[in-house]
């Protein structure tokens, strides 16, 4: 017997009709909350916040080569990451890579979209062969450049181009003064993303109305960098602001490049090889690399609180 | 017909349920691909490791065994890519972890339990394998692992470049680093050490007078003679001389076969590709002395089986380790010789192997007794990978030799105070 059938003999039946009928509808409402976000919830906690929890755990404990440790070591893992180097400077490599990475790709791709914008012919095959990279697995454009392009042999692409100007071969990676590895990890980053965010680019291009153009030219605004400092920039803010979040994010998570490309290095480790390295790779100090990873999980809690006062991204429209 | 329609158990909130909790069955089924084939009704399964090795057949030849054996399904996984560890020590933590694995002695692998003691099956047959094989899988008298081959690891030249060029054969580091240097024309390097050059870690160290570890497991290798011998390093590195960021790495027998270089580091493995591309112009040296006094050193190299004692069939896993690698001899010696050169361990095997009787690949044998050194079974990853940083510092950054070695120094010490106390 169900419950509604003992309030009705209760309750005034023309009242109750409908209140039942809405208590129904919150009730069943909630049941499908909970049925819609229930599957995602529990995979939240099981695949994100127990790790987070258990990682936390961790770095209190002596964890090498195992994940279920029994020693007990205060603080000595944070103070190990803190103080050898390794770590602290793979948040300088980071910091480099993004002030390079950043500002590069934002350009090339805008420069791309402007160009692939006015064009008159042949746009969509244009727009094709500049996002088709996007398509291509790190793992698989880091062997190219590593082993045909900036090969350190004679018949090594760039080598070859070099060498017809009297240039010596050079060993692009394995030697790190001068620095030449950035430029084969900046270039096969910027092959990969930058046709990406040009379609981004041209999507908030083709926004822009045309009627802004003209009453700038009728206000004798010079075709060219004029228009496009005051009219095309500032129409882009949006879309600029999110293109410079997502390279972030997309330079914080580099990780395939890296790895595939410096081998046996003690540079060019951003955090999360730096990490790799420590905990799941041979070092399997699941301890070291766990306090690395909560110092990660505080530095960018406190970078996405900053960037929402400043950016004011996450505040909602009244915000801009 | 009346109470269920008003209950909130109707039919449609039940379909749904059963939708949500059926959306939730592909989470269950993640990971379900363990490359076991499950019990089944042909008996048990095993899972073994290998690396890729380079030779071509091998991987078909150890698939051919394992399908031989008729107690367990045994499947390979065959590791590609240049992380064999890596991939290895992580899959060892979770439920999908190999049964038996090939890989090299490390203590720490012992101390956390993590492979089994192979005393049982080893026993009867233990005197007929190398000593020195024995006594590098040893600790507290137990033995873990079985070896399956030896690789010495030396310098291979093309005799008619050094000819050409007025070269002997380099008895010296410092000769090594003049010969490098005459040898190198615009179209071939003097010397061949690997991309990343941590592959002569071993032999670089030992032809400076001085060792890894000490009989007491401390630091060794700290000596001057050995930060000599990374300057000379370093000015072989910055000179030019040293082919680098070559295609294929120094266990890859191409850049010698391809003219890349005239002189290259690599293993008794490569010999027979090497000498079907090359014929007579090939010959072979030491690591050579980098200090008065020192021998020449040759790394001896390997790979061992494993049984992981905490999987799930442990004795099983050792039936099959004793089957393959103790009771198949005949298997055991087309792993050594049919595919690329090694050096059996079983003192029997490599009486009769004529394969390594006479010409260049007796001469291995000859390095390989004469100035071969074996694995330091205390020598653990965390320190290999201290000495690695070494060379990446010393060598291709320019820090000064004895400040990288402090560097090392300390995470050497790490370690060995939590393996030794």
């Amino acid at each position: 017997m169900s419950t509604t059938t003992t309030r009705d003999t209760t309750r005034p039946a023309p009242a109750e009709v409908p209140r039942a009928g809405r208590r129904r509808r919150v009730r069943s409402s909630t049941l499908n909350f909970w049925i819609f976000t229930g599957p995602f919830l529990a995979g939240l906690v099981i695949f994100v916040y127990i790790p987070i929890g258990w990682s936390a755990y961790l770095s209190f404990f002596e964890a090498r080569y195992t994940v279920t440790p029994d020693k007990f070591i205060g603080f000595d893992n944070y103070e190990l990451m803190l103080t050898s180097g390794d770590f602290t400077g793979s948040l300088v490599t980071f910091t480099v890579f993004a002030a390079i990475i950043v500002p590069v790709t934002w350009a090339l791709s805008l420069g791309l979209a402007l160009m692939v914008h006015r064009l008159r012919f042949l746009k969509a095959f244009f727009r094709s062969v500049f996002f088709l990279p996007t398509a291509c697995s790190f793992v698989a454009a880091s062997l190219i450049w590593k082993m045909s392009i900036f090969s350190g042999v004679r018949f090594g692409l760039m080598n070859t181009v070099l060498g017809w100007f009297g240039v010596e071969n050079t060993a692009w990676l394995a030697d790190p003064n001068p620095p030449w590895y950035w430029l084969v990890i900046v270039t096969v980053r910027l092959w990969l993303q930058a046709g990406f965010y040009m379609i981004l680019f041209l999507a908030a291009l083709q926004n822009i109305p045309p009627v802004l153009y003209e009453a700038a030219a009728i206000d004798g605004a010079r075709p060219g960098w004029q228009t496009f400092r005051h009219i095309t920039l500032p129409q882009l803010r949006a879309t600029s602001t999110a293109v410079i979040l997502l390279l972030l994010v997309a330079a914080y998570q580099a990780f395939d490049e890296f790895f595939n490309l410096l081998a046996k290095s003690t540079w060019g480790r951003p955090p999360l090889v730096e990490l790799y390295y420590t905990a799941l790779g041979e070092d399997q100090d699941y301890g070291a690399g766990s306090a690395g990873a909560v110092i990660l999980t505080l530095l960018i809690c406190m970078v996405t609180l900053l960037q929402g006062r400043f950016l004011g991204f996450g505040k909602g429209d009244d915000a801009r | 017909m009346s109470a269920p329609s008003s209950s909130t158990w109707d039919r449609r909130s039940v379909l749904r349920a059963a939708a949500g909790l059926a959306a939730l069955g592909p989470l269950a089924s993640c990971g379900g691909n363990t490359g076991r084939e499950g019990g089944g009704s042909s008996g048990k399964g095993l899972v073994q490791y290998f690396h890729a090795y380079g030779e071509a057949g091998t991987q078909e030849a150890i698939k051919r065994y394992a399908k031989a054996y008729d107690k367990a399904r045994v499947t390979t996984q065959w590791i590609t890519g240049n992380n064999f560890e890596s991939k290895l020590f992580s899959s060892l933590l979770t439920d999908n972890a190999p049964d038996v694995f090939e890989f090299h002695p490390q203590l720490q692998l012992i101390k956390s339990g993590q492979v089994a003691p192979l005393d049982d099956i080893l026993g009867p047959v233990k005197d007929d394998f190398n000593p020195a094989d024995i006594t590098s899988h040893t600790v507290d008298g137990k033995v873990y692992g079985v070896r399956m081959i030896d690789d010495p690891q030396f310098f291979f030249y093309r005799k008619s470049i050094l000819e050409k060029a007025g070269v002997g054969v380099p008895q010296t580091l410092d000769e090594l680093a003049e010969a490098a240097g005459r040898l190198t024309t615009d179209k071939v390097k003097g010397l061949f050490i690997g991309n990343n050059m941590v592959s002569t870690n071993y032999a670089l160290v030992w032809a400076a007078g001085a060792d890894q570890l000490d009989d007491k497991n401390e630091i060794a290798y700290h000596t001057d003679d050995v930060a000599a011998a990374l300057k000379v390093y370093r000015k072989m590195f910055t000179s030019g001389h040293l082919l680098l960021d070559a295609p294929a790495d120094y266990w890859d027998p191409s850049a010698l076969v391809q003219g890349l270089t005239a002189i290259q580091w690599c293993g008794m493995w490569a010999m027979p590709v090497m000498q079907k591309a090359l014929g007579d112009d090939l010959g072979i040296f030491p690591f050579p002395a980098a200090a008065s006094g020192a021998e020449p050193a040759v790394y001896n190299g390997g790979w061992s089986m494993f049984v992981n004692a905490k999987g799930k069939n442990v004795d099983l896993a050792k039936e099959y380790v004793k089957w393959l690698w103790i009771d198949q001899k005949k298997y055991q010696e087309d792993w050594a010789l049919s595919y690329g050169f090694h050096i059996p361990p079983r003192q029997s095997i490599a009486a009769s192997a004529t394969e390594l009787k006479s010409g260049l690949p007796a001469e291995g044998v000859k390095l390989f007794t004469d100035y071969g050194r074996f694995d330091n079974i205390s020598w653990t990853q965390a320190m290999i990978t201290a000495l690695d940083e070494v060379i990446a510092n010393a060598v291709r950054k320019g820090t000064d030799p004895e400040k990288a070695l402090d560097t090392a120094d300390a995470k050497v010490n790490r370690e060995l105070k939590k393996l030794f106390g």
